[in-house]
C-alpha cells in the first residue's frame, strides 16, 4: 500500500519536467554584473562613493532629466575615464565568453576557445605587422588584428576539417595548435627584426583596457552585438550538435551550415574584441564551464548566461589588474591567466571521467 | 507472414531503392542495390561484417553520398530538404552519443527538431510528445535524470523515444541491441515490435544475431559484398549452404517445436578435440 502510494505520488512531478530555462541563472549573473560595474567605477585613484557613481550615471540617462550634485570633475572621471573602460571590458568579456562557448559547441571539445584555435596568434601577427610598419602608430591596429585572427581561424577550421574528418573536434584543436605556432613564429620573427617596437607590441599582446575610450566601445559594439545575436539564435542547434554529427543530420540539421555560421560569427566577434583589448586568455574556457558546472550544460543556458557572466568576469579581473599593484597596472591577460591556468587543468581532470565529450 | 513478403501495389512500398551504389575511395560498399520495403513491415538486414548493412542503412538515412535513386513514400529523397526528410525517416545509429550532462527529457525533446524551424524553439506540444514517449517507454521516473547516470537498457529505450519523437513513418535501426544483455535485447526488440504495430511504423534494422533477426523480422535481406544475395521470409533466407558461404563458417539451422529457427555455428574444433 505505501509502496503503491509512493509510486503514484513520486513520478508525476518528474514527468512534468520544467523546460530548459536560463531565467534564474541569468538574473543572478546580472545582479553580480551590476554590482561589479558599480564597484569597479567607484574604486580608483580618486575615491568615489557608489552613490556618486549612480548619481552620475542617472544624469546621463535620457528622458528622466535628473541633475547630479556630484562635482564636474568626478562626473568626468566616471563618465569619460572609468565607464568606457568598464563598458569595454564588459563587451570584450561577453564576446570572449560566448565565443568560447560557441567554439566548444561546434567542435564538441570542452577546451576549444578563441586562443587554442589561433585567433590570438593571428590577431597578434596582424597587430605586430601594423605596429612594425608604422613604427608604433596604431590607428589600423584593430582592423589588422581582426584580419589576422580571422585568417588564423579560417586556416585552423579548414585544416582540421580536411584532415580530421567532419566530426572530429580533437583534430581541429590540434590544427589550431599548429596554426597558432606558425603565426606566433612569424610574429616573433617580425618583432625581433624591429626591436625598437618591442614595447608597443608587448603591451598590446599582454592585453589591457587602460586606454579605453568611448570610440573603442563604438568600434567593437556593432561586431559584438551582431555576433552575439547570431550565436544566441543557434543555441538550440548547438544542443542538437551535442548528439553527434550523424544524429544531428538525421534530425534534419544541416550541420555543415550550422558549424560554418557559428564559427564565422564567433570569429568575427572575438577578433573584434581582441583587436581593442589585446590578448586576454582563458575567459572563453572559464566562464562557460562555470555556467555548466553550476547550472545546466544546455547551450540554451550556457550561451545567454556566458554573455553576462563573461562581462562580470572581465570587469572584476580588470578591477584586480588596476588595483593590486596600484598605481602600476598588471596586464589584464596576466590576471586571467593566473585564474585560467589552474582552471584549465581542473576542466581537463573533470572531463576525463566523461571522455571529453560535451 | 508471407502477406508482407509479396510487395503488391506501388503504394504498399514505402522505401524503394533503385540501382543504389556507394563507393568509399576504391572500395564499392554497395553495388547497384535494387530493393523495396513494404509499408508496416520489419525488414532485417543480415550479412557478415563489411557486407554493407550499415552502409545501406546510412544511404537510406541520407547520411552518405550514393548513386542511384532512393524513394521514401513515393518521393525521391534527394529532392527533399533535410527537414522534410527527417519527418519521414528516423535513424538510430549503432553507437548513439549520449551527452552525460543532458537530462533524459531534454534528450527526447531534441527529437522534435525536424518539426521546428531553423531558429525555432520547442513548444508545449513538443514537450507533451516527449513526455508521453517517456511514459510509454517506461522512463517516466527518469525524466530528469542525466544521461551519464543511466544504464545501457535505459539508454536504449531513450534513444528509441528520441527517434519516435520525430514521428517519422520509417525507423532505421543499426544493430539496435548490440550493447545489451540477452534479456534486455529481447525486451528492446519486443518494444520495437509493439511500437511498430501501434504506430504503423516500417522498421529496417541491421542485425548480427541471426536467431533474433529471424524471430522479429517479417523478411530478411542477406547482403554480401554490397549486393543483395537473398531476400524473403526468414525460413527461406536462412539456409545452411548460403549462410556457410556468406559468413565464412559452417552453421546448422535448427527448428524449435514452436517452429522458430535457431542458427548455431559449428565449431572448427569441437570441444576437447584440439589437435
Amino acid at each position: 500500500m505505501s509502496i503503491d502510494a509512493a509510486r503514484q505520488a513520486e513520478p508525476r512531478d518528474e514527468v512534468s519536467a520544467p523546460p530548459i530555462s536560463a531565467r534564474l541563472p541569468l538574473l543572478v549573473t546580472l545582479v553580480v554584473l551590476v554590482i561589479a560595474i558599480l564597484i569597479s567605477i567607484a574604486i580608483g585613484p580618486a575615491d568615489l562613493s557608489v552613490g556618486a557613481v549612480v548619481s552620475t550615471l542617472l544624469s546621463h540617462v535620457p528622458l528622466i532629466h535628473y541633475h547630479s550634485s556630484v562635482s564636474t570633475i568626478n562626473q568626468a572621471i566616471v563618465w569619460d575615464i572609468r565607464l568606457p573602460r568598464v563598458v569595454l571590458g564588459a563587451l570584450v568579456g561577453s564576446m570572449l565568453a560566448i565565443g568560447g562557448a560557441s567554439y566548444q559547441g561546434v567542435f564538441r571539445n570542452p577546451l576549444a576557445d578563441p586562443y587554442l584555435l589561433g585567433v590570438a596568434a593571428g590577431a597578434g601577427l596582424g597587430a605586430t605587422i601594423v605596429i612594425v610598419a608604422n613604427s608604433g602608430a596604431t590607428t589600423l591596429l584593430p582592423f589588422a588584428a581582426f584580419l589576422g585572427g580571422s585568417a588564423a581561424v579560417t586556416l585552423t577550421y579548414f585544416v582540421g576539417a580536411r584532415f580530421g574528418g567532419r566530426s572530429s573536434g580533437a583534430s581541429v584543436v590540434l590544427a589550431g595548435v599548429a596554426v597558432a605556432a606558425l603565426f606566433t613564429a612569424a610574429q616573433t620573427f617580425l618583432q625581433q627584426q624591429h626591436a625598437q617596437d618591442l614595447q608597443s607590441v608587448y603591451s598590446w599582446i599582454l592585453g589591457s583596457l587602460s586606454v579605453a575610450t568611448w570610440s573603442d566601445v563604438g568600434l567593437i559594439l556593432p561586431y559584438v552585438v551582431v555576433s552575439s545575436v547570431v550565436l544566441l539564435a543557434h543555441r538550440r542547434l548547438l544542443d542538437v550538435l551535442r548528439l553527434g554529427e550523424e544524429e544531428a543530420s538525421s534530425l534534419g540539421v544541416n550541420t555543415r551550415r550550422v558549424r560554418l555560421t557559428v564559427v564565422a560569427a564567433a570569429t568575427l566577434g572575438t577578433a573584434a574584441a581582441v583587436s581593442v583589448s589585446g590578448l586576454i586568455g582563458f575567459v572563453g574556457i572559464i566562464v562557460p564551464h562555470l555556467v555548466r558546472l553550476t547550472t545546466n550544460a544546455s547551450y540554451r543556458v550556457v550561451m545567454p548566461v556566458s554573455i553576462v557572466g563573461g562581462a562580470a568576469f572581465i570587469v572584476l579581473a580588470d578591477l584586480v589588474a588596476r588595483t593590486i599593484d596600484s598605481p602600476a597596472e598588471v596586464p589584464l591577460g596576466v590576471i586571467t591567466a593566473f585564474v585560467g591556468g589552474p582552471f584549465f587543468i581542473f576542466v581537463l581532470r573533470s572531463r576525463r571521467a566523461h571522455q571529453g565529450v560535451l | 507472414m508471407s502477406a508482407h513478403v509479396v510487395t503488391g501495389a506501388e503504394s504498399d512500398r514505402i522505401v524503394t531503392l533503385d540501382d543504389v551504389s556507394v563507393t568509399y575511395g576504391d572500395t564499392q560498399a554497395l553495388r547497384g542495390v535494387r530493393h523495396s520495403v513494404a509499408r508496416g513491415e520489419w525488414l532485417g538486414l543480415i550479412g557478415a561484417n563489411g557486407a554493407g548493412k550499415t552502409t545501406l542503412l546510412k544511404a537510406i538515412a541520407r547520411l552518405l553520398h550514393y548513386d542511384g535513386t532512393i524513394e521514401v513514400d513515393s518521393r525521391d529523397v534527394a529532392a527533399l530538404s533535410r527537414r522534410q526528410f527527417a519527418q519521414l525517416v528516423a535513424y538510430v545509429p549503432q553507437k548513439p552519443e549520449f551527452p552525460p550532462e543532458m537530462r533524459a527529457v531534454d534528450y527526447v525533446t531534441l527529437g522534435r527538431t525536424p518539426h521546428l524551424g531553423y531558429f525555432g524553439a520547442e513548444g508545449p506540444s513538443d514537450r507533451l510528445i516527449a513526455r508521453e514517449l517517456l511514459e510509454r517507454l517506461g522512463l517516466r521516473a527518469m525524466a530528469l535524470r542525466q544521461l551519464g547516470t543511466m544504464s545501457g537498457g535505459e539508454l536504449q529505450r531513450l534513444v528509441l523515444a528520441r527517434a519516435l519523437a520525430q514521428e517519422a513513418p520509417v525507423l532505421l535501426l543499426d544493430e539496435p541491441t548490440s550493447a545489451l544483455d540477452l534479456g534486455r535485447r529481447v525486451e528492446a526488440l519486443e518494444l520495437v515490435d509493439e511500437l511498430r504495430l501501434e504506430r504503423a511504423l516500417t522498421v529496417i534494422s541491421a542485425m548480427h544475431d541471426l536467431t533474433l533477426a529471424a524471430q522479429f523480422s517479417d523478411r530478411l535481406t542477406l547482403l554480401a559484398h554490397g549486393v543483395v544475395v537473398a531476400s524473403g521470409p526468414p525460413d527461406e533466407v536462412l539456409e545452411e549452404g548460403s549462410l556457410d558461404r556468406h559468413f565464412g563458417t559452417q552453421v546448422r539451422i535448427l527448428r524449435t517445436e514452436d517452429g522458430e529457427l535457431v542458427v548455431v555455428p559449428r565449431r572448427v574444433h569441437p570441444k576437447g578435440n584440439h589437435a
